[in-house]
Parts: structure tokens; sequence; C-alpha cells
């Protein structure tokens, strides 16, 4: 049906696909704290003073940092939750 | 309240840094991304590092690569930057700087997700270039080039593919055969559904290939293969002849060679003998050599060792991976090796260094193979090596960086003329105190004692043509010293100059004569050595003098000017005499123009606070030109002839022009523009300089005529990068200088002062601040003064690291070992200061270049230092045991008194950040001095529960934030006594500043909270907050209401509480106690406002108030991570402000970034900018082209003149 094609749902669900991270209303608990995770360490790793400041709290290079926020964001809920409340003092 | 912002010293940390051939002709230049700048620097002859150009491109650069159109000459650098376009640069040597060729826009702004930026990657034949997001997204852009030989980029053609992550991507070598784009990437879709962390685990990282049909215009994923799973990095191997193609893979503990169709051939990165078995190692950088027979990459780990790794091939097939230990040097970002047998390389902290090779690691080295590697049940079979000294590469330069600059504070410690910068920089065994002083760096070259007091120094060559200078001419109050230049410098008594009279000036006058006016008259010595003598008539003498090649003109006492000219037989002959109606102060003739036969213009300076600009043409000799009156008698005057110039190397576009400088007796140099052809004078400016009247003297820099103003401290003014700049010398008061120039230095000053003749040079042009370094052990945290007797304590701590004791203890192990035990270490004991680089033979290995060698992460070193900084030394050093760290510091005088001022010190034991925050213990060390404070006694020591962060004074108490808990302490015999508490602050205090009953304490995640101590009940309760979750890293105090502070995200803002909130709390006899109690929404009654916000694109670690210069306004001082220190100064008229709104929009609308950031959106990147202006902005103005400043300024109803003088002024007030 050529309606089909135009209505909201379709379209939205063609939108959640092209922009990845973006929010729906059945998000649920799990998906929503991925993307924050996701989120957070995509600008972690683009922002380089903020790597930097992380990699001068925790003694490691700047590029063990980024490797390890890049692995984090495979399976953020494994330890990340923690990550982000890690405030880290220097 | 409006503030004006201005980045004092730029960022000297680098991001990403590549190499190329941007300028054009033989040279390599290297690019390099300072996080928001971007910077050209290449190496000179003498193989120091200059930079040819330094553009703030206010946006976040992420990366850079360079390549170049075949046959083309020279290379083009694309940019991934924040700003979601990509952008094509190609420096402009005419008008030094970089154009953009082409911006294409691809997404939003910002670091995203799935927005391109991260990674950039081009094909090695500049045919296509890919830019990545770290998820999902890749575009792939084709580059060529149209008729008239112009780049062309084509619309974007997708490679994207959902749910993956990607870890590095590169152009793969394969000739001219279609680009293919090589990228390690993880599929995440399939453990996004599995909540049990199963498929996590067995995700597998891929090795994928991306090919772009040149023909059908469309890109395909051609290859995929599985990687180890511990791949992070890719290494293009050349190929298309040169070499077999495919990729280096770089994983955690292993480089890969892969290729399509190939076999892997896979190699072990040789590990430290001392790394605990946990660790694995990982390439963090990559450089690649390559010459038409050979090529090799240099691989640098994250423990700084450099592998060279060579691939046996016989035409595709790889049968051999070698990586061989090349050398040790510290950590970087990146590694640029250049043709010419330089390797630059970009430190990821501190400073960053030019390499030289000595030889490209063909000796015999520890080495793994491909073909040696061994796999047993337990994994492949690893190789040990020890780090040793350098073999192959010789350091010969160093880029200073504070980067990062962990503590601040500006104070007058040496009681100098302007206060110093104490920062406290660097990371590990590279941590060092830097105190920064405003000015130029001097590098003395020469000092001798001479008999006497001398007055004045001259130099002089024989010749017009010579390079250097024959002789320098020294004048006594009742003698002339003449000193001739050779490979040493001597008196000589046979050239002709009269040494029983002092001198006036000595200058060469023609092309080969030279003059010696002294009091009583003029004395010419001709090439030939005859001798002119002109006698002052009467008993009149000379006073004053100025002259040039061709022109004299003296001043007789009783305000007669004589002038004279050089004829054609090189006569001098006397033109014109003129009556002035009063004595002369001063007098100067501008250096006769190109293709002249004398400048027209004679400036002569009177008692009466006047400067008259005379004529000196033939038609009109002697009249008066135009007339300046100024605040006090000018002592000392210049005129400056500042050259056309349309750009080149140095400098921006400015026509020719005469500038007259005046210094005058109130310590005011005085500057203003000469009308060449008029001579009428415009477009004023004055600046305070010293307490003694400015004496102007010209000087050469880079070539270039500037000027030496000597006050109570010397001054260079000089032309840099399109800008006049006039910055102090870090030298002691001079009394007279000359410039110097001799075959060991060319641009050099000599200069006398008290009884001594100097010889110096200049370094490092354009920065704002020199620097002494005292070496640190650890990275330093914080530091407090000592107000009494000015010692600075500093407190330093690392992770996962050994401690002093257990560093010396294996390090005698390893020597002893090595067969060295028995000889040469036996002072060992003491060497355990990184940076004590006077004994080298002793320590092979400094810490400083080779790092500490790495312990278990919950493993911390720490220590507390006393230090002088007036002499640098360490009075007092206490390394805490026990895997303690020290996080806090502060003074402390208890009311009662006992003691007098104690030393806090808040510590953690074991504290661990992985896999979550835990801490086994808190302490808080209270200290003595001993020792008139240069010592420490530990008096006692309370244990809390958790991280004391921040330690404060307060009324006589101890103010302490220890998590969520707000604690007052009294000073107990044993142990401090806890007074009182509040424990509802949302998450961690990491700051605490006191103002009368106030304590305005900062939240790590929620910014500030302002509080009150009621004392006779005994409470401390939160009044006020902010209603917006800051990340806080830094905080400081501006007034009774007003609290600064700077966040993660890199944004500075001011809060403060609404006067009447403030008047009502006050006289609320209550404290606004009741209110308090009915608390809204967990939080406070009142809040906070936002009076200032900006982004300022970097982490700030410090804020203070404080003022740069004597006499010039206060402003708010900050440093950053990346090691840039920047000033917030208040407009104190609305008239300013309104202008440089006004400019900052007509900037922003004219000269948008060059990466392509919005400036407006860049600075409101997490909150919309609140009432600053920034000068970085405002002060590209004078790099625009000519007729576009004409057109703002005609928009702002101003000369382009004055508005430069605004901008000087706005800066002048800061430093």
């Amino acid at each position: 049906m050529a309606s089909d094609r135009f209505n909201i749902n379709s379209q939205l669900e063609h939108l959640q696909a092209k922009y990845v991270g973006t929010w729906h209303a059945d998000l649920n608990r799990f998906e929503w704290g991925v993307n924050i995770q996701r989120d957070s360490y995509a600008s972690y790793i683009g922002h380089y003073p903020i790597l930097a400041y992380f990699s001068v709290a925790e003694n490691e290079s700047i590029e063990r940092q980024r490797y390890n926020f890049m692995q984090v964001r495979l399976d953020p809920t494994s330890s990340s939750i923690i990550y982000i409340n890690s405030q880290l003092p220097i | 309240m409006y503030l004006y912002s201005l980045t004092l010293q730029r960022a000297g940390g680098i991001v990403c840094a590549t190499n190329g051939n941007f300028v054009g002709g033989k040279t390599q230049e290297i690019v390099v991304a300072r996080g928001k700048n971007l910077d050209l620097l290449r190496p000179d002859e003498s193989g120091k590092l200059q930079t040819l150009l330094s553009v703030d491109v206010f946006g976040a650069i992420r990366s850079l690569a360079q390549f170049r159109l075949t046959g083309s000459q020279k290379d083009y650098l694309v940019v991934g930057s924040d700003s979601g376009r990509l952008v094509i640069l190609e420096y402009s040597r005419e008008h030094n700087m970089f154009h953009k060729v082409h911006q294409e826009t691809f997404g939003k702004s910002g670091c995203r997700r799935i927005v391109p930026g991260q990674f950039l990657a081009v094909d090695p034949k500049g045919r296509a270039v890919m830019v990545a997001a770290c998820e999902k997204q890749k575009l792939v852009y084709v580059l060529n080039r149209d008729a008239a030989a112009r780049l062309t980029i084509s619309s974007p053609l997708e490679a994207h593919k959902s749910h993956t992550i990607t870890y590095s991507v590169v152009g793969v070598d394969c000739g001219f055969d279609n680009p293919i784009f090589a990228s390690i990437e993880l599929d995440y879709s399939e453990s996004d559904l599995d909540p049990t962390g199963q498929a996590a685990a067995d995700a597998q990282k891929h090795l994928t290939f991306y090919e772009l049909d040149l023909g059908l215009n469309h890109v395909s994923r051609k290859w995929s293969e599985p990687v180890d799973n511990g791949a992070n990095l890719l290494v293009t191997v050349p190929g298309g002849g040169d070499g077999p193609s495919g990729v280096l893979v770089c994983a955690e503990n292993f480089v890969i060679y892969k290729n399509q169709g190939h076999p892997d051939v896979r190699a072990v990165i040789p590990r430290h003998t001392d790394l605990p078995a946990e660790r694995g190692v990982l390439v963090v950088s990559a450089a690649t050599h390559r010459q038409k027979s050979m090529f090799f990459f240099l691989l640098q780990t994250e423990y700084g060792d450099i592998f060279k790794v060579t691939l046996e091939h016989e035409g595709d097939r790889v049968t051999e991976l070698k990586i061989k230990y090349f050398d040790t040097i510290p950590v970087t970002t990146s590694m640029c090796v250049l043709k010419t047998g330089f390797l630059f390389a970009a430190s990821e902290f501190g400073n960053h260094a030019l390499y030289q090779f000595q030889a490209i690691g063909e000796a015999e080295d520890i080495e793994a193979s491909s073909a040696t590697l061994m796999e047993t049940d337990e994994g492949f079979q690893p190789v040990f090596f020890q780090p040793r000294g350098l073999k192959n590469l010789v350091r010969i330069d160093l880029v200073e960086s504070l980067m990062p600059i962990m503590d601040m504070k500006i104070l007058n410690l040496f009681e100098e003329e302007t206060p110093q910068v104490f920062t406290l920089c660097g990371r590990g065994p590279r941590s060092s105190l830097r105190i920064l002083r405003p000015g130029l760096a001097i590098n003395e070259m020469a000092v001798s004692q001479l008999p006497g007091t001398p007055s004045a120094v001259w130099t002089v060559k024989k010749n017009i043509n010579d390079e250097f200078d024959a002789y320098i001419v020294v004048s006594f109050v009742n003698a002339t010293l003449v000193l001739s230049i050779g490979e040493t410098i001597e008196e000589v008594s046979d050239s002709g100059f009269l040494d029983t009279t002092p001198s006036l000036s000595v200058s060469l006058l023609g092309d080969e004569s030279l003059m010696q006016v002294h009091p009583n008259g003029i004395r010419h010595i001709r090439e030939d050595g005859r001798i002119n003598e002109w006698k002052t008539p009467g008993k009149k003498t000379i006073v004053k003098v100025g002259s040039n090649r061709l022109q004299v003109v003296i001043a007789l006492s009783g305000g007669e000017l004589i002038y004279f000219e050089m004829d054609l037989t090189g006569q001098l002959m006397e033109v014109e005499k003129h009556e002035m109606p009063g004595d002369v102060a001063c007098l100067d003739i501008a250096p006769v123009p190109e293709g002249r036969q004398r400048s027209r213009f004679l400036a002569v300076g009177s008692y009466d606070n006047t400067i008259r600009i005379l004529s000196l043409d033939p038609d009109d000799c002697m009249q008066i030109l135009s007339v300046q009156s100024v605040s006090s008698p000018p002592e000392s005057l210049l005129l400056l002839e500042v050259m056309a110039s349309t750009g080149g190397e140095d400098g921006a576009d400015h026509p020719a022009s005469v500038f007259l400088n005046a210094g005058l007796q109130n310590g005011v140099l005085f500057r203003t523009v000469v009308d060449m052809v008029t001579g009428q004078l415009s477009d004023t400016r004055s600046r305070f300089l010293g307490l003694r009247a400015p004496k102007l003297f010209s000087a050469t820099v880079r070539g270039r005529q500037a000027m030496l103003c000597l006050s109570s401290r010397p001054w260079l003014g000089y032309i840099h990068q399109g800008h006049f700049l006039l910055t102090p010398l870090s030298y002691e008061a001079l009394e007279y200088a000359a410039s110097f120039s001799s075959d060991q230095c060319a641009e050099g000053v000599v200069a006398v002062a008290n009884e001594a003749l100097r010889i110096f040079t200049v370094e490092r042009l354009g920065e704002t601040f020199n620097e002494t370094v005292v070496p640190l052990r650890y990275t330093p945290r914080k530091f407090v003064l000592l107000p009494k007797r000015k010692h600075l304590i500093v407190i330093e701590s690392d992770q996962g690291a050994f401690t002093a004791e257990e560093r010396e203890a294996a390090r005698k192990e390893c020597l002893e070992a090595a067969g060295m035990g028995e000889n040469g270490n036996a002072n060992n004991g003491e060497q355990m200061e990184n940076g004590d680089g006077d004994d080298e033979k002793e320590d092979a290995l400094p810490d400083e270049q080779y790092g500490y060698p790495k312990a278990e992460s919950d493993r911390w070193a720490s220590c507390i230092r006393v230090l002088d900084p007036k002499t640098g030394n360490t009075t007092c050093l206490l390394e805490l045991q026990d895997n303690e760290a020290a996080f806090s510091i502060c003074t402390v005088n208890f009311h009662d008194k006992e003691y007098g001022t104690l030393l806090a010190v808040g510590t953690a034991k074991g504290l661990q950040f992985w896999p979550k925050r835990t801490v086994a213990a808190g302490f808080i060390h209270i200290y003595r001095f001993v020792e008139e404070g240069k010592s420490l006694e530990l008096l006692h020591k309370t244990q809390v529960e958790g991280v004391p962060l921040a330690l404060h004074q307060f009324q006589g108490r101890l103010l302490a934030g220890i998590g969520p808990v707000l604690r007052l302490y009294d000073l107990g015999k044993r142990r401090l006594l806890r007074k009182c508490e509040n424990k509802l602050f949302p998450h961690t205090i990491v700051s605490i500043n006191t103002y009368r009953d106030r304590i305005y304490v900062g939240d790590i995640q929620e910014s500030f909270h302002y509080c009150k101590y009621r004392r006779d009940e005994n409470q401390l309760y939160i009044f006020a907050d902010d209603s917006v979750p800051r990340w806080l890293t830094a905080a400081h105090h501006i007034d009774f209401d007003t609290m600064a502070g700077a966040d993660k995200f890199g944004n500075i803002y001011f809060v403060r509480l609404p006067q009447d909130l403030s008047d009502e709390i006050e006289e609320d006899p209550t404290g606004g106690k009741i209110k308090w109690e009915q608390g809204k929404l967990n939080g406070a009654p009142n809040k906070v406002e936002e009076i200032v916000q900006f982004h300022i694109g970097d982490v700030v670690t410090c804020l203070q108030k404080a003022s740069l210069i004597p006499g010039g306004g206060e402003c708010v001082i900050y440093g950053t991570v990346m090691g840039s220190v920047g000033a917030l100064l208040p407009f104190i008229s609305r008239e300013d402000v309104d202008f440089f709104s006004h400019l900052e929009m007509h900037m922003r609308q004219e000269h948008p970034p060059l990466c392509g950031r919005d400036h407006m959106a860049f600075r409101s990147a997490y909150f919309p900018v609140k009432d600053v202006i920034d000068g970085d902005l405002c002060e590209q103005f004078p790099t625009l082209p000519p007729d576009l400043q004409r057109k703002i300024a005609d928009e702002l109803d101003r000369t382009p003149g004055e508005i430069l003088k605004k901008l000087e002024d706005a800066r002048n007030k800061i430093i």
C-alpha cells in the first residue's frame, strides 16, 4: 500500500535507523543506558583535552585511554555505567 | 559584566601531526594540530623548529592528513574536525596563510557518534579521501583536478555499515589500481541483543577493505576478514612496485601483516622485562620512512619504546616481518619522519622534540621476527628486552609545551616588576614546576667586565657591504674604548677614533667611512685613513646627535641645530642651521629610504614637552612640518620605518609607513604614525614601559627593523606574523644597546649595564612567556604557598607507579644483573630525582626520557615537597608510604595558635577507579613546619571515610570535603576533632572557598553550593545552589556573591547570587535557615544565576583572579590541560563593549573560522555564550586583506588603524 510507506511509524523507523542513538517511545532502560554511554564515549574520544584529562588521572597513555574507551563502547553495560560516574579527581 | 577573552599562551600539546611539502619547493614542513590551533612548523638549517604560521580555527581538530595530486609539487592538507565538514587547505606562501580550497558539509557539528571527522585516510596517490566516524559512517570523496589544474572534489560516496565501531582507517597503497581503504571494525549488533554479555565477549574485530571503483563511482566492501581482537591501529605498507602493498595491523602485543589473498604474518612486540604480566603492549603512534629502494616503519608503544619494523618480501609475498628495538623516547601522539633525516616526536605530555637520525637501526639489537614466533599452550612466546641509551637518534631541539597544566598560581614571589606565573605541568617523571614570566627569553652569549662605568655603546661596520660588524665602540665619561670584532673581541688603537674623549655617536658614513661625534666636534675618518675634523664654534658643545648613512644633525648646547649632508665626493658638508627655542632633548633621523638621496624627516624633542618633525628636503629645509605635544619631556626618539610587506614568510600585508617612537621621561613609550608625504602625525598610542625613561635603539630581528626600548627593564618591539608586538625581555635593566652581528651570532644585541658589556640574542620570538623549569618527581596535583617564608608546597601522586625506594632497588638489581654493580653506582642513592642531568654517565637512563616502570594499577606513589622557588631547591621531600596518595593540600592556622601555620594534606589509600571507584581509607595529615619552614614534621593523621579532595581553612578551623560530606575539624592532640558536618552534597566535593561566614562549595558534578556556617547553632547549611549540573574542574572566588568555575567540557562560567537574595539572606536573622528547611526538589531554596558563559574548547584546570602587569586591570587567568594560558578581562566602559561586540560580529561574518566550525556555535558548544567577547577572533583582524579591513572599519565608523590600536590597547591591559 502506498500510504504505508508514508505513515509516521515507518518514517520514524527509517529515521531511527538512519540516526543512530536517537530515542523512541519504546526505548527500554538497557537501550537508553547503552545510548548514553556510546554518546559519551564518542564525545570523550573526539575531544582530545578530555581524553588527556582522563589519561592524566589514570596515568595511562592517551592512545591506551582511547582504546579502552573504544572497547567499552562495545559493551557499555559491563563497566561503563561505573565509568561515567567515576569522577576522576586530578 | 562583560569580559574580553584572550589566549595569552597558545596550547602546547599536540593532538596530531603530519608532514609534507606544504610550502612547495624542496623543504618539508610539519603541520600540527594543537586542539583548536593549526600550526605550520619547519626545522631551519640549524635544526631549530620554527613556527611559520599559527592559526586559531575555533573548533576541535581531530585528525589531519596530507595528500598530493600526481604530478603536483605541493601537498594539500585535509582536516577532520568537529565541524561536520571536510576541509581541504592549501598553504599560500605569498600571504603566509592557509587557504580553504574546499569545504564539504556532511553532517552535524560536534564530536558525535556517527558524524565523521574522527578518522581521515587518503589514498597514497592522492585520488580519494575517506573520512570516518567512530561508529557507522564513512564517506569517500574523490579528488581530481580540472582543466586549470585546480583541485576538484566529488560529492560524497557512502561506505556506511551500521552497528560497527571503527578503530582505525587507512588508505592502502595499491599503485594506480582502484583506491582501497582499510579499516578495523567491530560489529556490535549481536552484543546489543544479548544482555548476558556472552555475545560481547565473543565479538570479533574485522579488517575490512573498501574499494572505490573510479569507473562506476561507487564504494564497495571488497574484503573482510577476522583480525586479532586487540587491533587498534593500521599502517599502510608501500605497494605498487615499491613494496608488497597491504597493511600492518598493530594489535595489543602483536604486529600482523595482512593483505587480501595473503596469509597473516605475525610477530610479537618485545616487552620490557619488568612489565607486569597482565599489561599488554599497545602501539600508540607510527611513522613510515620510504626511499626508492627500501622502506621501514617506526612504531612506538605506550611505554615509549620505538621499534623498527621491516618486511622481507619477494614481489607481493611477504616472507618475514621483523620487529627490532630502535630507541626509547617519551610517548608520542604522532611521529613524523622527515626526508632530511629528522624525526619530529610530538609528545603526548610535556615538551616535544626533534631528533636527528644517527643510524637507522642496522646494528645488532633485540629483535622479534615472524620466523621465530613460538606458539605454546599459553599463547605466543614473548620476547623481552631492556631499554638502553639512545643509539639511533640524537635530540637536537625541544619545543616547549606546558601540557597538562595541573595547577597555577600568579604570585610575585621574586619581587620583580611583574608577577610570575607558577604552573605545575606534566605527568609522571616529566612533570615540573614552571615559572613563567611575561617576556622573551634571552640567550646570553658573553659578559665581560669593563674598566669603569660605560655610558654608551655602538657597533659599526667598516663597509656598507660587510655582513658583520667590525668594531664595538664603548664610551665612558672621559674616554672611548674601541674593540675589534674577530675570532675574539679585543681592544685596538689603530681605528682612527679619538679615544681621549667621550663619544656621542659612532656610525658608518657613506659607503666606507666612519664618523665619531664627540662633545667638541665631528671626526670623520675616511676609508684611506685621512681624518677630517669639524670643531664646534666658540664654547658650545654638541649635546645630541642624529644621523643616518648620509645625513647628520647635531644639536649644540643652547638649542642650535646644524645639519650636515654627505656630498658626492664623500665630504661632510654643512647645509643648514636652525635655532630651536630651547635646549634639544633628543633627535633622530630616519634611515635613508631605498633608492633615495636623503631621508625627509628629522624628529626633535624639546624639554617643553613637544616633539617637532622638521623637513630635511633642500626646498623647505628645517621647516617645521608638524608638532606633537606629549605628557612629559621626551628622552629618546626613534623613527622606525616599517617596510611595505605583502606577506611572505612572516607578516601579513601592510603598506610602508614610518613610526615615530618617543621614550618620555615618565616611562611612557609614545608611538605615532608619520605621514610619508606631509610629515603630519596621526594615530598616537602610548604605553607605560617602566619606571625609567625608555631609551630607544634600532635593532634587527629576522632581517627586519625592530626597536629596543630600555626602561627599568628592556623591551623589544618587532613585527611577528603581521602584528607589531612590544614584549619585555627577561633580562636585567640595561643602560645602552646596539645591534650586533658577527659570524657567531647573526642577530644579536650588545649592551652595557653597570660595569659590564653584554652580548645576547633574543629567542623564541612570538612567545608571550619564558619559563624556568624545576623538575618534579610525580604528577603534581596541587600546590600552596607558605606566605611567610615564600616556600611552595607541592603534592605529587602517580597511579600505577613504584615508590622511589622500590625503583631504586629494582635499578640496583638490574645493574647487578648486568654485571656493572661493582663500579660506578656508589652515589646512585641520591639519584632518585628525575632531571638530574649533571651526571649523565651515572644515570644512563633518565626517567624523564624513559618513563617510570609500570606497576599494577592499584599501586600509588606520592610525595609532598617543600620547594624554595628562588633557587629551585627542594628543602624537604616526604614520600608517602603504604600506598597512599595525596590529593588535596592547604595551609591552616588553628585558632589556638599553638603551632602557628600548619599544613593539612588529604590522602587516599589504595584508590582504584576500575572497575568501580573504591578506596581503602582516606586520611588527613597535619604537618608542622620546622627549620624555618624548610621542612615538615608529621603531627598526626586522622582517618576519614572517603578521599578528602578539598581542604580549606575556615575561622581558625579546617573545612574538609570528604566525598559528599562537608566537615569542620578542629585540631586535637592526637587527631582532628569533628565539630560540625553537612552530608547533603550531591556527589563529591572538589573545591571549597570561603569568604566571611560564607562557604562556597564546588561539587564534582553539580556545580556550586553556597553555604553558611552559624557559629551559635554550630550548623552548616546550604542556602543556594546552581540549577545547571556542571562537572567542575576549577573554581575561584570572585566576590561575595560571585564564583567563577570551569567544567570538564571546556566551559568557563560565572555564577552570582542575585543582589536582593543576597541582601535578604544577610539581613535575615536566621540567615535564610527557615527557608532552607523548606528546600525544594532536593535542592537549595535559592538559585544562583549564570552571568557569564564561554566555551574555551579545552579543559580548564585552574582559575585565578590576578593582574599580570603593574597597574593593569585584574582579570581572571586560566590554565588548561592542553597547556594554554588565557585571560578574561572585564570591560570598564560600555563603549568598549559595543565596539568589540560589533567587531566580533563583523569578524564572524567576514572571516569565518578556517576549519568550517561556526564561531558562534563553537563558543556556545554546550551553553549559549553569554557576555564574553572573543579577543582571539578580534585579533585576527590584522590578518584580513586590506580592503576587508577597511570595509569592517567603515561599518564601525573607524579607520583600520584605530581598530588595531583598540586591539593593542585591550591586550596591553592584560599583559
